[in-house]
């Protein structure tokens, strides 16, 4: 702490003066410190009320949204609260065995499949599934309409004709109100539970008033045969009762239930988060024995980002090449005709995106204004048109065009400020117009060269419609195959997956570059 | 506890059931969902501009927002705001939407008009009421074209031209998408067209089918927007490419381009509404009441002067007439006319929700080898 020079003002600053035998106090008798502290704070709050209206702005319509969009990579939640029974039954399921669960897993994925089909989630599970293993969004809808026809109405028949008591709904509120019946008979009790939830949230009917539906009466069955029992519930002997086995009625349904394959899919996905979606975006997947990689014709993710990041660097180093120069002409061209240049740098802002991508395919393709003219002067055959659109070549033409006024216009605003005396000077002392501009001009245009760079490279890294238009199956992004999981497929985990990756990346680069360049180094002008 | 907690609640809901109960009046604004352009052109003229005729008052918004629709419609359930009343999508699309509960399901005998020829309306639909949540409106193909004028003296007759490039050399366009080109290629390799879907359904007929297409991936440029490939013809860029037959009938007959068209193997699909699920009760029954009028065998039929795809009710086929300014009968540009429906493919829904991530994974993964 520095020492502030005594002026004989009397109360100082600082308390380290050797006239101070105590804490300095204020006027209001607290110490000057905390006094001080309380001002600074009042500072700082006013200030953060004055930026609140902003940053509430953003928090709610930026970080919030992206927050949520990207925590659906992980989120898989839909597994078990759509099957929360099937799930903790498949705990003991072991996936290697190769032999389909046992009754008790489908006894608890049918009272689950039963209430999903009635609140027509089972269709939105399947889909979810069938992203890892094709054929299950079928099984689950197929399934979904036979589930009502099981055989198991013969428990429900038997039951009422062991006890008339049995069919009528509202002794069943009373009883499973009871929670000593509750624990007595776990299955019938988590089975009503789901039941009643589906009569009230799914059909808006009464469950003191509606028939009970079979999948209850099997629960119970499957309880009473355990050899539970509880006090106060009607005693009834199953022994004699004609059964049905669950596992075979989904066999009947649909044969591919027995298939193990379909439970490892279930089991590998039954908790709420998972890292499927992430796996998938690294070209790997789940398997029983940890993640590994998809075959080689499924691959496909790795080679896109690479090719994404890739050919970014070429656009960001074309539009340095070519807005360099323009830049510095702008910079440096009497005022009258740099505005001229100005308007032409600024009217493809101006100007729809579609618009000049869609310009560039009349100009780029093999029948296109170049191919002609480069025909017309002999450079190339007739036979042998350039393909010039379709591919990587068309993208990064396309790209240069549209991002160069993004490197153009820092350019600019910091060559503006570069005095022109500096090159006169270098030059009076007797430099080469080269080493002038290099030693000279060159490092003081660095800051502008690196904001462009930002600027360009980090727009062009998650652009979609420029290489989709131009980009033919070579030239196009990452981001093209964001933009197909969100609006086409429908798979927003694994969007989110390859949108969270994306940015990780972009935050890695931007580190990368502050390591190298530093990040004080860049200006947007003055 | 929770049981409890239900019962309550039942109470609740049972008082609250009967004061909604009470009747409504329709909604005077329509939000109408479609594709833009002449396809949207035609439904204003045959549905929605007759039936403002008849409701004074009513305003129908369009946004073309059909391509997006699934995205959207998700986003909008998420946000609890559904600010769309009718979707206008295709075939795949409805399934997807039905099978999230984002479509409203109909029960077409009750809340559709019966056929003019007295059939009921399921069956007057038939084959193309392919999900719960779906009404039918057009069936349209997916078909090829080619330039007249770069195809030699014999111009191809059949599908397999496409991988023919000793005969008809030159690019093609095809769909970006693993659809109808998959199906092509088995069955220009040979494959029987009724085991086709038997043999995509496995890895080595995958493999065959992306084989096929390995002899022409070179000579292909690939189609995201149904107007390139018109575009592309007319530019002399492709010597034949794949598109929906409503764009080739209008390069060839409305703007008279040197282009022919294929109807071998062509593959049918459908398009259709869609009602979201979750309108309040004034907005559903406006949409219902417009849709009871917008999809009867006339109004299909009336839809057929404008643009060449087919009405999806069978009713609808005899009272299709003739082209609204052209003036010429637009019964023979019908996919489903016989004389161009002799070698068809019906699109297998049921196959293509199940495949479709699976093989769009490799077809994705085989496009940027």
């Amino acid at each position: 702490m520095p020492v502030l020079p005594q002026t004989g003002t009397g109360q100082q600053m600082t308390d380290s003066t050797p006239q101070s035998t105590g804490p300095m106090l204020a006027a209001d008798g607290t110490t000057l410190k905390s006094s001080l502290n309380r001002a600074l704070r009042r500072q700082k709050i006013r200030a953060l009320m004055l930026i609140a209206p902003l940053l509430l702005f953003i928090l709610l319509t930026f970080i919030m949204p992206i927050g949520e969009m990207l925590f659906r990579s992980v989120e898989n939640d839909i597994v078990p609260n759509t099957l929360p029974r099937t799930v903790v039954a498949l705990q003991d399921y072991d996936p290697d065995s190769n032999e389909a669960p046992s009754e008790d897993v489908f006894a608890a994925f049918y009272v689950d499949l039963f209430i999903a089909e009635d609140f027509k989630n089972h269709t939105r599970l399947g889909s979810r599934l069938n992203y890892e293993s094709s054929g299950i969004s079928s099984l689950f809808r197929s399934t979904g309409r036979a589930i009502g026809k099981f055989d198991t109405d013969v428990y429900t028949k038997q039951f009422g004709a062991a006890d008339a008591d049995l069919s009528d709904p509202a002794k069943w509120v009373d009883w499973m109100a009871d929670p000593a019946i509750r624990a007595a008979l776990p299955e019938t009790a988590s089975a009503y539970a789901g039941w009643a939830d589906m009569v009230v949230n799914s059909q808006g009917k009464d469950p003191a008033a509606r028939k009970l539906d079979d999948f209850v009466y099997t629960a119970l069955y499957r309880d009473l045969a355990a050899g539970r029992s509880a006090p106060g519930f009607p005693a009834v002997d199953v022994s004699g009762f004609e059964t049905v086995s669950i596992r075979d009625q989904f066999a009947d349904a649909e044969g591919k239930w027995l298939d193990p394959e379909v439970w490892r899919t279930v089991k590998a996905y039954s908790g709420a988060y998972t890292n499927g979606y992430f796996l998938n975006s690294i070209d790997m997947m789940k398997s029983s024995d940890g993640p590994v990689a998809r075959p080689d014709n499924e691959r496909i993710y790795i080679k896109l980002f690479l090719r994404t990041i890739w050919m970014s660097l070429v656009i960001t180093g074309s539009c340095i090449l070519l807005g360099y120069p323009v830049a510095w002409l702008l910079a440096n061209l009497p005022l009258r005709s740099a505005n001229v240049l100005m308007i032409l740098v600024l009217l493809p802002f101006w100007t729809s995106l579609l618009v000049r991508t869609s310009a560039w395919k009349i100009l780029l393709q093999q029948q296109g204004v170049i191919n002609d003219v480069l025909v017309w002067l002999g450079v190339v055959g007739d036979d042998s048109r350039l393909a010039l659109i379709n591919n990587m070549t068309g993208t990064i033409i396309a790209m240069t065009h549209i991002l160069l006024p993004f490197m153009i216009l820092p350019l600019y605003s910091v060559m503006k400020t570069i005095p022109p005396s500096y090159l006169r000077a270098a030059k009076s002392l007797g430099a080469t117009n080269w080493t002038a501009f290099w030693r000279v001009y060159f490092p003081q245009s660095v800051p502008g060269i690196g904001a462009g760079s930002i600027l360009v490279f980090i727009l062009a890294i998650g652009y979609y419609i420029t290489p989709e238009l131009v980009g033919g199956t070579k030239g196009v992004f990452i981001s093209n195959r964001i933009a197909f999981h969100i609006s086409s497929s429908l798979n927003w985990g694994l969007a989110a997956a390859l949108g969270a990756i994306l940015l990780v990346l972009v935050l890695g680069l931007y580190w990368l570059y502050d390591k190298i360049v530093g990040i004080d180094n860049v200006k947007l002008g003055g | 506890m929770k049981v409890t907690k239900i019962l309550l609640a039942t109470s609740a809901l049972t008082a609250l059931a009967g004061a909604v109960s009470a009747e409504g009046h329709m909604a005077n604004d329509m939000t109408v969902v479609s594709w833009g352009g002449a396809y949207q052109a035609s439904q204003t003229n045959a549905y929605t501009e007759p039936y403002k005729a008849m409701h004074e008052g009513l305003n129908v918004i369009w946004d073309e927002s059909s391509a997006e629709a699934v995205a959207k419609l998700r986003a909008m359930n998420e946000a609890g705001n559904i600010t769309w009343d009718l979707v206008d999508v295709e075939a795949a699309d409805a399934i997807r939407l039905c099978d999230e509960g984002l479509a409203m399901e109909i029960d077409p005998d009750t809340m559709l008009a019966p056929g003019a020829d007295g059939s009921t309306a399921s069956e007057d639909f038939g084959d193309s009421l392919i999900s719960d949540c779906f009404i039918p409106q057009i069936v349209f193909s997916t078909t090829v074209g080619y330039r007249t004028d770069m195809v030699g003296a014999t111009p191809p007759t059949d599908i397999c031209a496409l991988f023919d490039t000793a005969t008809y050399p030159g690019k093609r366009s095809l769909n970006k998408r693993p659809l109808a080109n998959m199906e092509w290629a088995l069955l220009c390799d040979g494959v029987a067209k009724d085991d086709i879907y038997d043999v995509l359904a496995t890895d080595e007929g995958q493999a065959r089918a992306f084989a096929k297409l390995d002899t022409i991936k070179a000579d292909v440029v690939w189609w995201t927007a149904g107007a390139e490939t018109p575009q592309l013809l007319a530019d002399g860029e492709v010597v034949m490419g794949s598109t929906y037959n409503g764009r080739l009938f209008a390069a060839i007959a409305e703007q008279g381009q040197p282009i022919g068209m294929l109807w071998d193997a062509q593959m049918l699909d459908f398009d259709g509404w869609i009602v979201p699920a979750g309108l309040s009760e004034e907005r559903l029954a406006r949409v219902m009441d417009f849709l009871y009028f917008g999809t009867d065998t006339q109004r299909l039929a009336d839809q057929a002067a404008y643009i060449s795809y087919g009405p999806a009710r069978a009713s609808s086929a005899p009272l299709v007439g003739n082209h609204a300014t052209l003036g010429i009968p637009m019964g023979p540009h019908m996919p489903t006319d016989p004389a161009n429906a002799t070698n068809v493919f019906v699109t297998q829904y049921a196959f293509w929700s199940d495949y479709r991530d699976d093989i769009d994974a490799k077809f994705q993964a085989w496009l940027a080898q």
